[in-house]
């Protein structure tokens, strides 16, 4: 047998690690799978509902997701027509409602487009052709709320949420993000539940179907004004850019426009 | 050198704390010590990795060719980290996305890595073990003061329980901002030093260089 320290020694040490490690991270990752894409599902469905007012962390359990997160209808629409996708065209594109993620083809050429400086406002770079929305039906049919996946850059990175509007496509219903980069205690405080709370009610289109809401430097009075963070002009300038885009005609505006006229 | 369990798990809290004394590990200490329930997560989670690390490095230190021998030790430190990471993100993932890239990041920990070469290349395998774990402690003791200075005073809460009610939830407290951003833990890393080596003159290092004073030559120049 050769020495450990011989050229024939040195690579057969090295060869039995990497086989023993390969196979250590594999197997971990293979059983541990299972595990991780449920609690991906369930923190993706549990923002949502936060989002939409409709469960609270220090009152409802993650038990209750499941069931509060099957009263809503997943649906894909097209961004820039606002055409909701049917069956056959979703099999065409190979996109499952259920699982589709808009982040993780946001860079994919079949499923994205460069935006020209003058439409990214909300400084993206990129906007998937494809979103997801969600719509909580009521009893008799009509949508009761909508929650859209929104995005926007703030100070320090890309701010990721969801906003969740009344059936009627312009009353804001409520507004989460699930993930940021801002400053802990300025900027971060966009998920402050005092300053979320000063969102529902909130109107986003004026008479002339123009995106009005803003969020604004003052007390924010009236339909359309949000009191912006203090401390945080930038994140608040982001949340509002954010908000102009994926509710103008580059965003959701078309979708929303279609579900007014019914 | 003493291999008895006790002075393994014990002398890294304090009398050889790789935080204050050896200054390692510093990156995550800044970085995760906002709240305490993420803390303490990253602090199991290192204390496992160093103890394994240390364990299974030991076991396979005779057949270490010398040639490749870091290699091998960062081979199976990283393995042990990809293992925790994908276990946190299984079983505890909230925190594992607060966490995000500083539980991968324990792979360059200087603390993982300076036990597997100082210690576990020298020892038998369960003192190595016994090892990682004290060291383990001697870093979440560490980070725990931290932890619980920033928070309290940061955010005004401990385990997101709230203590102080702020300002900006209708209370009184105004939360202090710095406590929230990295340097603040540099401050009381600082501070815990300083009363660390007041108690332990041992710990003071000598001057490695004196500044010699000037010549009158470098006056008039």
């Amino acid at each position: 047998m050769a020495s450990k320290d011989s050229v024939a020694g040195t690579i057969k040490v090295a060869l039995i690690l990497c086989v023993v490690c390969s196979v250590f991270i594999s197997s971990a990752a293979v059983i541990l799978k299972p595990f991780q894409v449920a609690n991906k599902l369930l923190d993706r469905n549990k923002n949502i509902l936060s989002a939409a007012g409709m469960f609270d962390p220090a009152l409802n359990s993650n038990a209750e997701v499941d069931e509060l997160f099957a009263r809503f209808t997943i649906q894909v629409v097209e961004l820039d027509s606002g055409e909701i996708l049917g069956a056959e065209r979703l099999a065409e594109l190979g996109i499952d409602p259920a699982t589709y993620d808009e982040r993780s083809v946001f860079s994919d050429t079949q499923f994205s487009d460069v935006l020209g400086e003058d439409e990214d406002i909300a400084d993206l770079k990129r906007r998937v052709r494809f979103s997801t929305v969600y719509t909580l039906p009521t009893e008799d049919g009509a949508v009761e709320t909508i929650v859209i996946p929104v995005s926007g850059y703030g100070l320090w990175g890309t701010m990721y949420g969801y906003l969740a509007l009344d059936g009627d496509g312009n009353t804001v219903n409520g507004i989460g993000f699930y993930e940021h980069k801002e400053t802990p205690g300025l900027g971060g405080e966009i998920n402050n539940p005092r300053w979320k709370s000063l969102w529902p009610g909130k109107k986003v289109y004026d008479e002339q179907g123009e995106v009005a809401l803003n969020v604004v430097k003052g007390t924010g009075e009236g339909d359309f004004e949000i009191d912006g963070l203090s401390g945080a002009s930038l994140t608040s300038r982001g949340v509002d850019n954010m908000i102009a885009f994926w509710l103008g005609p580059n965003g959701f505006g078309p979708f929303l426009t279609k579900l007014k006229e019914g | 050198m003493a291999t008895d369990t006790k002075t393994l798990l014990f002398k890294p809290v304090v009398a050889e704390n790789p935080i204050t004394l050896q200054i390692l590990g510093i990156c995550s200490a800044l970085a995760v010590t906002t709240s305490l329930r993420v803390t303490i997560v990253m602090c199991i989670a290192l204390t496992v990795v160093t103890a394994f690390s240390n364990f299974f490095i030991s076991m396979v230190r005779n057949y270490m060719p010398s040639s490749i021998r870091i290699i091998i030790q960062m081979a199976i430190i990283s393995a042990l980290v990809i293992a925790v990471d994908q276990l946190l993100q299984a079983f505890a993932y909230e925190v594992s996305k607060q966490l995000s890239v500083f539980v991968g990041l324990i792979i360059t920990n200087c603390i993982v890595m300076g036990r597997a070469e100082a210690f576990a290349m020298k020892n038998p395998p369960v003192p190595s073990f016994m090892d990682g774990i004290g060291n383990g402690l001697g870093y979440s003791s560490v980070l725990l003061i931290l932890a619980t200075v920033r928070e309290l005073f940061g955010s005004g809460s401990l385990f997101g329980i709230e203590i102080f009610p702020l300002v900006s939830n209708g209370g009184w407290y105004q939360g202090n901002g710095l406590m929230l951003l990295a340097p603040s833990a540099f401050f009381i890393i600082g501070f815990l030093i300083w009363i660390v080596r007041t108690k332990r003159v041992d710990q003071v290092e000598k001057n490695e260089f004196h500044i010699a004073p000037h010549t009158t030559r470098e006056v008039v120049h």
